[in-house]
């Protein structure tokens, strides 16, 4: 069947069963690629969207759900012009992606979070942060969170030399 | 700097080697991938190993771009391209490699790009293959005492073009990347001298220009390299004084990471062609189990499923898409035999394993001095207690996807792996065909920790078979519930551990008898002074595949080590910190580690009510590490972690900003192994099955800060990828038994808890 729907403000048709998840009509049908498939089950969070402006994972929802509404990926979060989106440029600065698989993920939660408290306190982030991160960049996905919300946070980088440093 | 990973293919002349030219070899020195080969004598390696460098230049060198070897080019416009032999998957390697052979050629940082060396034996790491076989073999003497060129021939007749062992700073960016870009600018210096009509000694190499500063002029390394592309290199130039470093212990950034953040990196499981269709794959559920039979109707009636493939011990079906596939299988009912192995459950290897450590002979035994005598000694104190670690699933987050396509006789395969030409190599003998007719294209890999090795990664297999009988290409996705049941993972071990602690409240002797697959003496030694020590291992194989886990056999030894060192401390009445430290060599590097942790954790300091520490220190890769972890206990039981601190001497540091990353990313999953990690068997199979079952870590959960130091001792250089792992779950258990008084002894924590 027919789905309608507008992705990145475009609007969007496409022809897929109703109950084939929104990650795979993303991927496959509508090649963003930057929404990751991690588990399918709920449990990573690394094909987080918005719905409406709602996280939402988008292995677990089917497409039929998203008939007329609107959806944001990591490809729609900079501006028309190409600029990063606050958060996306904080994750540069404090260069928190190892593999990076799961950050499209952790990046679309980290701007619904915002958008939903605008600075999040440190128990409001470890309640939303949820998205599964194996190569363990959280520390640095905490820092970016707080520096893009202009709060104040650690020393650029953590890391310190001791005698004899080059 | 850029990084592109996709490297240039010119697939056909990437197999097709050019002739060796017979005439003209003067009595030179050249550079072969870091090996230095003198003609005349050595006639013959000269010849094979000029083949591999033409070769190496047809598969890289582009119009007005001039080729040093198989390791970098330089071009007109200064850009300089550095081929890594290693796959970045997020280790910041390419930027390290880049930052190492940059600072010797004294190259302007802003025109260097690092791209992923084609998977093709002209660029198989020599430099890599001396480091293991000096590391394993324990014998560097004789290694290094082999000509070089035969350790070149070696490696491409082994094709190793491998990215793990946390190899590829140590091995291919000492001897390679630092030696090529040091000998590159001495032969543009050289140029420049005979351009100039001055002496060599007068010119100054810096930014990417030789300027003669006595008469203000200046060459630029883009117009002198095709000029010094022609010289002799000569293999030991004279490298930096570390004090003279430029790029080497600056925390750049990596240039892969802007392409992380905005979903424009192509992984693996990313790629996509014309007309392809996706298939995904149950195997038989337990490891060495066979497909009998299968029903196919129920997934052809699916709508999008094209095909269901039978291989030995797999049903694959092939879809428009990956949902359809995935609906398909679903809705089979394949029957599956158990290969013999339906009696193997955890429980099952534990007791295989309690009885052989009791009633078998070891298989190998290191250490020294009679254990025996000592624990026979009067006087002595005798502490034992018996550790169980579990299976551990790798849990990389982007499932094993890899996309085939045989056409005219080749096979060509994308996906990433940790050793392409391994890769190729697989492919080849499962699919039947010749290594040279598999082309094998390196893509992003989203985590790999050791399961993405070609000898454990059987979806190669699969994939060359399947692909084979397809006329279209075709992408084969594991799901999660495949990657959770068919892993190849950190083995399940156990091990029983004994010391007597003499009238000096010292260790007299010590005893660990550890069972499992392997012999984890090679990497993971014994780091304390105790006059009599016995390490036994009794060697024990379920019907498991081990496979390397980040750090491989060091986490398993590493929680036997320190948690029993804590345990003796507390035997001894000590604080486990000066205990550790009374056991090691006075002012070695381990002491100042241990020194160092203590310090910055305030290791003395007064904590609140229910606020435990714990340390543990470990050596691995050539890198000493040690850990302390500050948690508190929750009401349920369950302990939090609040703060953790890691000290780190790997030698020499090239990049801080990555370096801190990966033992920060080593310690929390480190972590998170010890909390809730573990695979379990029931009937052969795996009762796992996602991340549901299979806890990873949160960012909750998760110390909101690492501290991390480095100590830059000027050691021989270590690695960095995998020794912050080690010591996280000892240093866990420890702060855990100070915190609650209960002694964690078998792995993961969660099970004892709520046990
Ligand atoms: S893939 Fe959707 S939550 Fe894991
Ligand atoms: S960056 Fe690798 S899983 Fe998060």
């Amino acid at each position: 069947m027919a789905i309608s729907f507008t992705v990145n403000d475009t609007p969007v048709s496409v022809e897929a069963e109703g109950d084939t998840p929104l990650l795979w009509v993303l991927r496959e049908d509508l090649a963003l690629t930057g929404t990751k498939f991690g588990c399918g089950v709920a449990a990573c969070g690394a094909c987080s969207v918005h719905v409406d402006g709602k996280l939402v994972r988008s292995c677990s929802l089917p497409v039929s759900d998203v008939a007329g509404r609107a959806i944001t990926t990591i490809e729609g979060l900079k501006s028309a012009d190409g600029t990063l989106h606050a958060v996306q440029q904080a994750w540069i600065a404090a260069q928190v992606p190892q593999c990076g698989y799961c950050q499209s993920g952790q990046i679309m939660a980290a701007t619904a979070l915002i958008k939903a408290v605008g600075r999040p306190n440190e128990a409001q982030i470890d309640a939303a942060m949820t998205n599964l991160c194996r190569c363990g960049t959280y520390p640095r996905i905490r820092k970016a969170i707080l520096a893009a919300t202009g709060q104040a946070v650690y020393a650029a980088a953590s890391a310190t030399m001791g005698e004899g440093a080059a | 700097m850029a990084d592109n990973p996709t490297p240039h293919l010119a697939e056909d002349t990437a197999n097709t080697p050019a002739k060796p030219k017979r005439k003209g070899v003067k009595r030179r020195a050249f550079l072969v991938g870091g090996a230095l080969l003198v003609g005349g004598g050595a006639f013959g390696l000269y010849l094979a190993e000029n083949s591999t460098r033409s070769r190496a230049k047809a598969l890289t060198e582009t119009d007005g771009a001039h080729n040093f070897l198989t390791w970098m080019k330089i071009a007109e416009d200064d850009t300089v391209t550095v081929y890594s032999p290693h796959i970045d998957f997020g280790q910041g390697t390419h930027t390290a490699l880049g930052q190492m052979l940059a600072d010797e050629l004294d190259a302007d940082w802003a025109k260097v790009v690092v791209e992923q060396a084609p998977a093709d034996s002209a660029f198989a790491n020599t430099a890599l293959v001396k480091g293991f076989m000096a590391e394993l073999s324990g014998m560097p003497g004789v290694v290094n005492a082999l000509p070089a060129a035969v350790i070149g021939m070696l490696t491409r007749s082994q094709n190793l073009q491998i990215t793990g062992g946390s190899s590829a700073v140590r091995f291919t960016g000492q001897a390679g990347m630092r030696v090529v870009g040091a000998a590159v600018r001495l032969a543009l210096i050289e140029e420049a001298a005979a351009r100039m009509k001055v002496p060599a000694s007068e010119l100054v190499a810096a930014n990417s220009t030789i300027s003669h500063p006595a008469t203000n002029r200046s060459l630029r390394y883009g117009e002198l390299a095709q000029g010094a592309a022609k010289r002799s290199l000569t293999s030991s130039p004279k490298l930096k004084d570390p004090k003279d470093f430029k790029l080497i212990g600056a925390g750049l950034p990596r240039a892969d990471i802007p392409s992380k953040v905005d979903g424009s990196a192509i992984y693996g499981i990313d790629f996509a062609l014309p007309d392809m269709r996706v298939a995904t794959i149950a195997a038989a559920p337990v490891r060495g189990g066979k497909l009998v039979s299968v029903d196919e109707a129920p997934a052809m009636a699916i709508k999008g499923v094209e095909q269901v493939v039978k291989l030995d011990d797999a049903v694959i079906v092939v879809a428009k898409g990956y949902w359809q596939a995935a609906k398909g299988l679903a809705a089979l009912s394949p029957e599956f035999s158990d290969g013999g192995h339906a009696g193997m459950s955890t429980a099952a290897i534990y007791a295989a394993q309690d009885e052989l450590r009791t009633s078998a002979k070891p298989s190998n035994t290191a250490g020294s001095g009679d254990v025996d005598a000592a624990f026979k000694a009067a006087g002595n104190k005798l502490i034992t207690a018996n550790y169980r670690v579990p299976f551990l699933h790798h849990a990389m987050m982007e499932p094993f996807a890899i996309t085939g396509h045989f056409k005219d006789g080749k096979l060509h395969l994308w996906g990433g792996l940790q050793d392409p030409l391994g890769a190729r190599d697989r492919a080849a003998k499962a699919a039947g065909l010749k290594m040279d007719d598999v082309v094998f294209h390196p893509m992003i890999m989203g985590g790999g920790f050791g399961r993405r090795f070609p000898g454990v990664t059987e979806i190669l297999d699969q994939i060359a078979l399947l692909a084979k009988q397809l006329p279209f290409p075709v992408k084969l996705i594991w799901s999660r519930e495949e990657e959770v049941r068919h892993g190849t993972y950190r083995p399940q071990s156990s091990a029983a551990l004994s010391a007597v602690l003499g009238a000096d409240g010292k260790i007299a002797a010590w005893r660990s008898d550890y069972v499992q697959g392997d012999n984890a003496e090679a990497e993971a030694g014994f780091i304390y002074d105790v006059p009599a020590t016995s390490r036994r291992h009794f060697e024990y194989t379920s019907n498991q595949i081990d496979g390397p886990w980040r750090s491989v056999n060091s986490t398993q030894i590493g929680f036997y080590n320190e948690s029993f060192m804590d345990e003796l401390a507390a035997a001894a009445g000590e604080d486990p910190y000066r205990f550790r430290r009374k056991h090691l060599p006075a002012g070695s590097r381990y002491v100042a580690v241990l020194d160092e942790v203590a310090a910055r954790a305030a290791w003395d300091s007064a904590l609140p009510d229910g606020h435990r520490r714990g340390i543990a220190i470990v050596e691995s890769f050539g890198t000493i590490v040690a850990e302390v972890v500050e948690v508190m206990m929750l009401p349920d039981g369950r302990p939090k972690v609040l703060k953790a601190f890691a000290v780190v001497d790997c030698g020499t540091v090239v990049n801080p900003l990555n370096a801190e990353a990966q033992i920060a990313g080593g310690l929390i999953m480190g972590l998170s192994a010890a909390m809730g990690e573990a695979i379990t068997l029931e009937k052969g199979a795996v009762v796992e099955s996602n991340f549901t079952d299979y806890p990873l870590i949160t960012l909750a959960d998760a110390p909101a800060e690492v501290d991390v130091h480095f100590i830059n001792s000027g050691a021989k250089m270590g690695g960095i990828g995998e020794p912050g792992v080690p010591p996280a779950s000892p240093a866990l258990a420890n702060a855990i038994a100070a915190a609650s008084g209960k002694r964690i002894r078998t792995l993961p924590i969660m099970a004892q808890i709520t046990a």
